[in-house]
């Protein structure tokens, strides 16, 4: 057979290779590469990289650092994004298009920019510091740059995209009728909620929070303009041994160790999806 | 309605008028700040002005790094369309064995830290011995445009009925004509909306571009935030303000296209 008829009986495979071919050899082995390359230590192969890095007390303060900024800008994200979702979903006309550009036009702006604005918002003569004074709660603006405070709420925002969508999908596809089959036979608006609404949007949920998870974990613009050098998480430390401490081991076994948390949130976030019926 | 559904209305509605002050904020503080006359942030600001655009044409590496990143962005993009179709058309239309697995691995680089993937490339290069600054951007930016066509193109295609091509062969097309002529027209509009997030991915970049910048090739993003750490004026805000009307171009033209409601599918 010709080529050229293979190639229409099943172009499959031919069309697929490329593609994959690229992935794996400008993806695949490189995260290989750095994984074996972590295990390799003063004295050869061993374990001895990782020993060093979790006996150090410092280590264990970066990875509290990043869990905790994680944790909080992941509620933050939730406390806002769920209401905005259910919002978005029953919006109409104007309102509808107001909520879904003011997504959507963040979403596509780059996050230097992003990361910059929040300087000036934060910063001296800020719209925040401003606003605090203006609602009398501080005599004077607090310094809000450089501080976990302001970094939480810069990552929340540019994060809250993320969590918006995957709930508004998950609404958009229950059933409307639903709550109301509920009301009907008599269940009270809480009930409703916590009985209805909620388990069918946990897909959602999950999704949204396993998103803006691993990406608050593994920041690096935000935490360097927001916070400062002095700040250090697992991102900003690994990025910095390469960049700035010429110390190719401890990055390489950092990103491991970033690498490794990355995969076990979306893991056990489709695992989490799968159990509660997800539709993802 | 009782008065604890009102209460919730209200308190929904409320959230989410937060949410949009809070998610345009960032946006409206950089345009306001680029048309301010003094170099210090105030809002309002005292006056008007247009300094900072005047500024732009005096600065020292923000053409070249400007060029940089369209060339990169343009290219990564142009590549992962091509590759990225490919895929998409032997996944939907090949019985390919285990082709959910594939997907996974193929949008996989959007859900890894990018951090990571740049650290991995920069050793595989230095073990290769490519040295150079411009190939190992673009290569490394191939990685990460790629999903995001992979992700759009799979999706339109598995709602494409393949019969049409059936049809136009059976016409007297041949394969790639059919393709062309058929599969192509229908799917402008999913690689006009996915090519535009890829380019404006590619063109944001920051976590994988900073191992292979040098001294002579930089992208934007890397000079924008060494100036920011050399002089935090407002010629910032200007360059971001002109990314920013960048960004409600792609917008308006996706919507067009595809329609803001189809966008905001994720």
């Amino acid at each position: 057979m010709s080529v050229a008829r293979r190639f229409a009986a099943n172009p499959a495979v031919l069309l697929l290779a490329p593609a994959l071919l690229y992935l794996t050899v400008f993806y695949l082995v490189p995260l290989s590469f750095l994984l074996g390359r972590s295990f390799i230590g003063q004295a050869g192969l061993s374990l001895q990289p990782y020993a060093a890095l979790l006996g150090d007390g410092f280590t264990w303060q970066v990875i509290g650092n990043t869990l905790r900024i994680a944790s909080l800008v992941t509620l933050c994200a939730f406390l806002i994004g769920y209401p905005a979702a259910i919002a978005l979903s029953r919006a109409r006309g104007a309102l509808q298009i107001v909520l879904l550009v003011s997504i959507i036009l963040p979403l596509s702006v780059g996050i230097v920019v992003k990361a910059f604005a929040w300087q000036i918002v934060l910063g001296r003569g800020g719209v925040v510091g401003q606003f605090l004074v203006a609602t009398g709660l501080f005599e004077e603006a607090p310094r809000l740059l450089f501080t976990e405070f302001g970094l939480v709420l810069g990552a929340a925002n540019v994060f809250l995209p993320f969590m918006i969508l995957p709930i508004y999908s998950v609404l958009n596809l229950m059933d409307p009728r639903l709550p109301e089959a509920a009301a009907t036979l008599g269940a009270s608006p809480v009930y409703r909620f916590t009985r209805v609404t909620l388990p069918l949007t946990l897909p959602g949920i999950i999704a949204g929070c396993a998103f803006v998870f691993s990406m608050s974990v593994s920041m690096y613009v935000i935490p360097s303009l927001l916070i400062g050098d002095r700040f250090q998480t697992l991102a900003t430390l690994t990025g910095r041994s390469f960049l700035f401490l010429r110390d190719e081991q401890l990055g390489s076994t950092t990103a491991v160790v970033l690498l490794v948390l990355s995969v076990a949130i979306i893991l056990s976030a489709s695992a989490l999806a799968r159990r509660f019926g997800g539709v993802r | 309605m009782t008065l604890i559904e009102r209460a919730c209305n209200a308190l929904i509605l409320l959230v989410a008028a937060f949410a949009v002050v809070f998610l345009l904020t960032p946006l409206v503080v950089t345009v306001a700040a680029s048309f301010g006359s003094s170099p210090v942030f105030t809002l309002p600001p005292p006056e008007w002005s247009t300094r900072w655009y005047e500024r732009l044409a005096t600065l020292r590496g923000l053409a070249p790094a400007l060029f940089t990143s369209l060339q990169i962005a343009t290219l990564s993009t142009a590549i992962a369309l091509v590759l990225g179709t490919m895929c998409a058309i032997a996944l939907t239309r090949g019985r390919v064995p285990g082709s959910e697995g594939i997907i996974s691995f193929l949008i996989s680089p959007l859900m890894l830290p990018a951090l990571v993937i740049g650290i991995a490339l920069l050793q595989f290069f230095r073990e290769l011995g490519l040295r150079d600054a411009w190939t190992s951007l673009l290569l490394a930016h191939v990685v990460i445009t790629l999903p995001y066509v992979a992700r759009t193109v799979i999706g339109a295609l598995s709602l494409f009925d393949y019969t049409l091509i059936d049809a136009a062969r059976t016409l007297g097309c041949s394969y790639p004509a059919a393709v062309r002529k058929v599969l192509v027209p229908n799917l402008a509009p999913a690689f006009l909306t996915s090519g535009m997030f890829a380019f404006l991915a590619s063109m944001d970049n920051y976590p994988i571009s900073i191992f292979f910048s040098d001294a002579w090739t930089k992208t934007l993003p890397i000079q924008m935030l060494q100036f920011v750490e050399e002089r935090p004026d407002p010629t910032i805000a200007a360059i971001s303000t002109g990314l920013i009307l960048l960004a409600t171009l792609a917008m308006i033209i996706g919507d067009r296209l595809v329609g803001i409601r189809r966008m905001a599918q994720f």
